[in-house]
């Protein structure tokens, strides 16, 4: 039977559709916390949280691949992280086998979570429709192995870092964090990040009582059950086939049945996070006859750092890639918190956002800045094609309709002069205007390396070659920077949007050379 | 003090209570109204056909195909309606069209068994269209002579004389933008036919007297056979005075035609592209200024766009003429308001209900002009001030007006104002591509309906004989924390605690003919009529408690829960003369003690209160008169950081200055004052509002009709620093409890972050320019308006008073 365990409770995943989403699916339960505020993922009124395996190491060993291929599906950890998510976005049939906390599950009115206590005593809702939502994702933060003030890490030890707490449950003062944030505009002195409500609209309070909230928390309480959950291995994936009135949703065990449903069926649609397509369920009524769910697949969750390359399974996360590469490549450290939101990147993978091949999406530009290579696997086996010339027009690529992408891999070493400049008009969970990554080295005064990813600027994404010749070999000043801006001002085809005009977009490409020079030269200083 | 304004010992207003449903809210247990529906399994959803053009005539409805769906009920169309077929009370505004007046209005509706159904039914329905002429800015309006309602001039003084004779004559041209809603909930409405055979709506609506109306209007019915009920709203700002009330009749009527509930949600999508928005105005302006920086007259027109049919738009349009002078004495002024039709969205109330765009004008004038007077902009808005003595340009006198000054100095002080302004200026020597500023604005806001016969409300309460309290009243709950605040005003006029009162949901079969909760009056006027109906019950009881404790009525006090002979050991037993110390004066009661003892005797423990404001008149045919019973004053200082490579920018820090009277509720007003500022900011700098204006097949369409094209305050837009004062000593003798209205007016301190925005943009250019900044001044437009600042920098003989075209709006 398909069935998800919901508040500790099972539920049988009774009456859903292939494009049922979780959402409509637990309201239907009763579970009315939950709310849809914009059905796409942008405003988190539809947070829920779920289990996801956690890392169980900081970061691996060079050479050595974290990926295993263990049939408990336990992708290799054997420990939880709660997770939060748009339940807005993720079919219903992917929760099969899945355990799901809800704002009712945290806590009760007379019951409350401490989250929601804090929440509650600072003010922090208004209306109340945003607020489960909040406090899941709140939640989510609250439980963040590593977060300062979350005191017990998961393996019951203590931290060693000074990251204690005093009785009060509040963080001690001066506590420096585990994952070594220092208190900020976006960090409390408990650890938390802020970035973890990113992606949660408020149109009421103007969210500084929800940031006092956050700000207030101290660590998980000894016998907190969401806490002590962690401790133990996250549900692994469960086959599925479900199939209702508007097509067939299959979760296939392995990645042979992957492919092999694949190429018995071309018009079959890959999805992993969903983070995409259930905007197109949502927002353009897309039905399609049959999914199918790669996120959880083994092989396409490997993660391997060497000497010569990263390589990145397609159906990390982008959180997972995140928290995987650990601050090893600062051209994509940059990106990770313009990526949308918190609650887009625990779902969001690395393969479905060059999967779509939207010529918008914030890690083409980064990857084509990194001269990243895309790995296809398919019945006839595996072949490695450059990203550059990897999209062919809107929303086109050159895999086949039976291909699958298996990974990400990135050369080293990487230029050491690098930037992700993202244009949009807001800083947190916005989509790019245009989007342009630089990477580059200066020795002697001249520039002997430069590869410059953009997005927004044409159909597609775009290696700015033009512009990167116009770097080569000139000296790294005023004048070479200027004659460039101007070549990468006019790479692409910039058009007028509700986003930004065409003028802008141009503009926004040359400032950005400008800018990187500016910030990298020593004479000058720019701030944020 | 008025006994309206005068509080008890240990009253419960005044105190920082959280949300009355704040554990209702974080746990997800608060229900909405399609958190209600969600539970009827029986009802059946309803989901629009929405038109494909911005304006034409609807020739053909064919459903066939549409029933032919499985799980489709039926279509509803006006040949169902058995009532009138409009959606307002102007009758302009049909609810099943014949005409289509925007893109995407609603022509009919699909019943379906689920909402899946409902779609794709909507989909198959065929709709055959002739295609018209469309207007769709405010220009292509004015061209053609597209007008609605009435055209109003507010005049004072001789302002073609006085810009004559000034020493400095600036003028400028801009266009505000409309403001999307965005209340997290949606429009959502429940309809069935109860077991007493009422028909039941729920609705999320801040009037449920006017669904009410427009219910009964619909199906022919009188307002006795129709209730509706508003539990609570998920944000309504003014988004949901008028617009929910075609949507509850459209659940309505497909109720009694299918016997079944009928449930609505509209999605975001259909949200954003059927119901109404802020109005974007047109706005031009000849301001003149004597040496000392003295504004001596003002001409202006201000051009409201309507969309397609009148809505709210006259008394949106009267707020904005009455808010134009701001804080300021402006001797000589002509303002013109004229409200052009559009095939657009039925604009309509939001937050500030035009005074904004008023002081959008104002603010416009002293911030573009300061440089090229020559005076920091600070100083040139404190010159000009209101002064005791002075009277609005509408005649109304600026009673208080010297908070205005008061708070000024109170804010600059607490925000360290002069230090910091040394320091952007250091840091702005210092730094090429980076620019800061601080900028500090003031406000003075009206307060009552401008329409007169709309300040008035009633409760209804109820004390049972075990002494717990219910109360009702008309006013309902969106987030603004009434609800909390009724409890608080009830528990004061009884002297209990709190948690000994509770309120029901709000509901026309409780308390009929009410106003909106709208126009920040509801504590006002609801607070009201909850401490007229207590102060008759409590006025009852007293007498009965005098009995119980041998005292007068006029010695019982009623405090804690506990009833007793006021001042026990001190005048109250005195008066009560030499009789002995045991005697019954000494003795406390409980509330319900006295309850039950009113109960025996037969006393009645229910009341209907009832509030109309004083001292209020207007005629709107002269344009002046009294139309508020107060003026709440604020002020924000506000320093922002601004990317010269970009126009990108960050608000560092925000101290504000409020006059909320004594307030009601701290926490609830702080957060009133912290919320509407980030609105007002999101309105003036990010939120960004854009129809198809081409001549295309999408022409009228809105393309930011999702939370991914049209973009709110995020926390990423939050202050780094926000300090927010409730302004000390400040009852208002004329309210409850010595309040003031806290809802709308904190909205428009967000000029500052605006106005720090246009120095910052001004810091890369040379000074003495006039300083011009688009709306919104989202970082393109910051960018724009900085590179003219770098241009200018560079061709340092530019006219300072022409206004840059390119910045003018559009």
């Amino acid at each position: 039977m398909n069935e998800a365990t919901v508040n500790g409770q099972q539920r049988a995943l009774t009456g859903i559709g292939a494009h049922t989403t979780a959402l409509d699916w637990l309201r239907s339960c009763g579970l009315t916390g939950a709310k849809e505020g914009c059905a796409e993922g942008e405003c988190g009124a539809c947070a829920v949280l779920v289990a996801q395996p956690a890392e169980s190491g900081r970061s691996a060993e060079s050479g050595q691949s974290v990926a295993s291929g263990q049939s408990d599906g336990a992708d290799g950890a054997d420990q939880t992280q709660w997770a939060s998510v748009n339940s807005c976005l993720i079919p219903a049939a992917a929760l099969n086998g899945q355990e799901v906390v809800t704002s009712e599950g945290l806590g009760s009115p007379a019951d409350l979570h401490p989250v929601q206590s804090q929440m509650a005593a600072n003010g922090s809702s208004q209306c109340g429709y945003c607020t489960p939502g909040f406090a899941c994702s709140m939640a989510a933060e609250f439980y963040r192995c590593g977060r300062a003030g979350e005191a017990a890490d998961v393996d019951g030890e203590r931290s060693t870092d000074g990251a204690v707490t005093d009785d009060g449950g509040k963080p001690a003062d001066g506590a420096v964090p585990a994952d070594g944030t220092v208190p900020d505009d976006e960090h409390g002195p408990n650890g938390f990040d802020l970035h973890a409500l990113s992606g949660n609209l408020c149109r009421c309070t103007g969210y500084r009582p929800i940031r006092d909230a956050a700000f207030a928390l101290g660590a998980p309480q000894d016998d907190d059950p969401l806490a002590a959950r962690r401790r133990k291995p996250a549900p692994g994936p469960v086959a599925t086939d479900i199939t209702g009135d508007d097509g067939r949703f299959v979760r296939p065990a392995t990645l042979g049945e992957t492919l092999d449903l694949m190429a018995g069926n071309p018009d079959a649609t890959v999805v992993a996070g969903a983070t995409d397509f259930g905007v197109e369920v949502n927002q353009r009524g897309r039905r399609d006859p049959l999914l199918i769910a790669v996120d959880r697949i083994d092989e396409l969750r490997t993660f391997e750092a060497t000497d010569s390359h990263v390589e990145i399974g397609a159906a990390l996360s982008l959180s997972e890639v995140e928290r995987k590469l650990d601050g090893r490549l600062p051209l994509l450290e940059g990106m990770f918190p313009q990526f949308a939101s918190r609650l887009i990147r625990n779902r969001a993978t690395i393969g479905g956002n060059l999967g779509t091949g939207s010529p918008i999406g914030d890690a083409p530009p980064a990857l084509l800045a990194l001269g990243a290579r895309i790995v296809l696997v398919s019945p006839a086996g595996e072949r490695e094609v450059d990203l550059d010339g990897y999209f062919t027009g809107y929303r086109q690529t050159v895999r086949r309709d039976d291909e699958l992408i298996k990974s990400v891999r990135i050369p080293l070493p990487v230029a050491p002069l690098t930037a992700f400049h993202k244009i949009a008009k807001r800083r947190f969970d916005d989509i790019s205007s245009v989007a342009i990554a630089i990477a580059g080295e200066v020795a002697d005064g001249v520039i002997t390396r430069a590869r410059i990813g953009i997005g927004g600027a044409a159909a597609t994404p775009l290696r700015a070659h033009d512009t990167e010749r116009a770097l080569l070999g000139n000296p790294w000043n005023e004048a070479t920077i200027n004659e460039a801006a101007a070549v990468l001002g006019a790479e692409g085809t910039p058009m007028d949007d509700h986003r930004a005009s065409a003028a802008y977009r141009q503009s926004m490409l040359a400032q950005a050379l400008k800018k990187f020079h500016a910030e990298n030269d020593e004479t000058l200083e720019v701030s944020a | 003090m008025s006994r309206l304004a005068e509080r008890p010992a240990n009253p419960s207003v005044g105190k920082p209570d959280p949300h009355e449903s704040a554990a209702g809210h974080v746990t997800g247990h608060a229900l909405y109204t399609d958190d209600i529906s969600t539970a009827r399994t029986d009802a059946l959803t309803a989901w629009p056909v929405q038109a494909p053009h911005a304006h034409a005539r609807v020739t053909a409805i064919r459903t066939e195909a549409a029933t032919a769906v499985p799980g489709v009920v039926r279509v509803l169309t006006a040949a169902d309606v058995p009532g009138v077929n409009d959606a307002g009370e102007g009758g302009d505004e049909p609810l099943f069209p014949a005409e289509v007046m925007y893109y995407g209005h609603p022509v009919c509706w699909v019943l379906g068994e689920t909402p899946e159904a409902a779609r794709i039914g909507s989909n198959a329905v065929e709709v055959d269209y002739e295609e018209l002429d469309s207007l769709i800015t405010v220009a292509d309006a004015v061209a053609a002579g597209s007008y609605q309602g009435n055209h109003r001039v507010s005049r004072r003084g001789d302002p073609e004389s006085a810009l004559d004779e000034a020493a400095h004559v600036f003028s400028g041209e801009i266009e505000t933008h409309a403001q999307e809603h965005f209340y997290l909930e949606t429009h959502a409405a429940l309809a069935y036919v109860d077991e007493s055979d009422q028909l039941y709506v729920q609705s999320s609506t801040q009037n449920p007297s006017e669904a009410q109306v427009i219910v009964a209007q619909v199906l022919g019915l009188s307002s006795h056979e129709v209730t509706v009920q508003s539990l609570r709203m998920g944000g309504g700002f003014g988004g949901k005075e008028t617009q929910p009330h075609g949507l509850a009749a459209v659940a309505a009527l497909g109720t009694t035609l299918t016997g079944r509930p009928v449930r609505l949600r509209l999605n975001r999508n259909q949200d954003i592209t059927i119901t109404g928005k802020r109005p974007g105005f047109r706005m031009s302006w000849k301001a003149g200024f004597d040496d000392a920086g003295k504004l001596v007259g003002l001409k202006a027109t201000m051009t409201p766009d309507g969309g397609w049919s009148l809505d709210l738009m006259e008394p949106v349009l009267s707020r904005a003429l009455c808010h134009i002078d701001n804080a300021y004495w402006i001797p000589n002024i002509e303002v013109d308001g004229r409200t052009v039709k559009t095939h657009k969205t039925s604009h309509t109330a939001f937050r500030g209900f035009g005074g904004p765009q008023g002081i959008f004008l104002i603010e416009d004038v002293f911030g573009s002009s300061a440089p090229a007077l020559g005076i920091d902009p600070a100083e040139l808005r404190r010159r000009n001030f209101y002064q005791p003595g002075h009277t609005t340009p509408y005649g109304q006198p600026v009673r208080d007006c010297e908070r205005m000054p008061a708070i000024w100095s109170q804010l600059r002080q607490e925000s360290d104002f002069a230090a910091r302004s040394a320091e952007v200026e250091s840091f702005n020597a210092a730094h090429p591509h980076t620019k800061r500023a601080l900028a500090i604005t003031p406000l003075k806001f009206g307060i009552s309906f401008n329409q007169t016969s709309m300040n008035q409300a009633g409760a209804l309460v109820l004390v049972y004989k075990d002494g717990s309290v219910l109360i009702n009243h008309g006013g309902t709950e969106m987030g603004q924390g009434l609800h909390t605040k009724m409890l608080q005003v009830a528990a004061t006029a009884l002297g209990l605690p709190r948690t000994a009162v509770r309120l029901a949901p709000t509901r026309t079969d409780k308390v009929p003919n009410t106003s909106a909760t709208s126009a920040s009056t509801g504590a006002d006027l609801n607070g009201g009529a909850v401490k007229n109906a207590c102060d008759q019950i409590r006025d009852r009881m007293a007498d009965v408690a005098a009995g119980m404790l041998g005292v007068e009525p006029a010695d019982v006090d009623f405090s804690g829960g506990m009833v007793s002979a006021s001042g026990a050991s001190g005048s109250g037993a005195s008066r009560s003369g030499a009789s002995s110390a045991s005697s019954a004066s000494n003795r406390e009661l409980t509330f319900a003690d006295v309850a039950h003892e009113a109960n025996a005797k037969r006393v009645q423990l229910h009341a209907a209160g009832y509030y109309r404001t004083e001292g209020l008149q207007w005629d709107p045919e002269t344009w002046t008169g009294t139309p508020f019973k107060y003026f709440a004053y604020g002020a924000a200082a506000a320093e922002v950081e601004v990317d010269g490579f970009t126009g990108a920018y960050r608000t560092r820090r925000v101290d504000i200055v409020q006059d909320a009277g004594d307030s009601l509720s701290p926490m609830i007003d702080v957060g009133q004052i912290e919320g509407a500022f980030v609105q007002g900011a999101g309105w003036l700098t990010l939120e960004d509002m854009r129809w198809d204006t081409s001549d295309g097949p999408t022409r009228g369409r809105l393309l930011t009709q999702s939370a991914s094209t049209y973009k709110l305050p995020s926390f990423s837009e939050m202050p780094s620093e926000l300090n927010v004062t409730l302004f000390d000593e400040a009852r208002e003798d004329g309210a409850i409890y010595g309040s003031k209205a806290v809802g709308e007016p904190p909205l428009m301190l967000a000029f500052s972050v605006r106005e720090a925005l246009r120095q910052a943009v001004a810091a890369f250019g040379p000074a003495g320019r006039k300083a011009e900044l688009a709306h919104p001044a989202t970082p393109e437009a910051v960018f724009w308006a900085l590179e003219a600042a770098r241009d200018a920098a560079r061709q340092p003989a530019t006219d300072t008073t022409t206004p840059n075209p390119t910045l003018t709006g559009g």
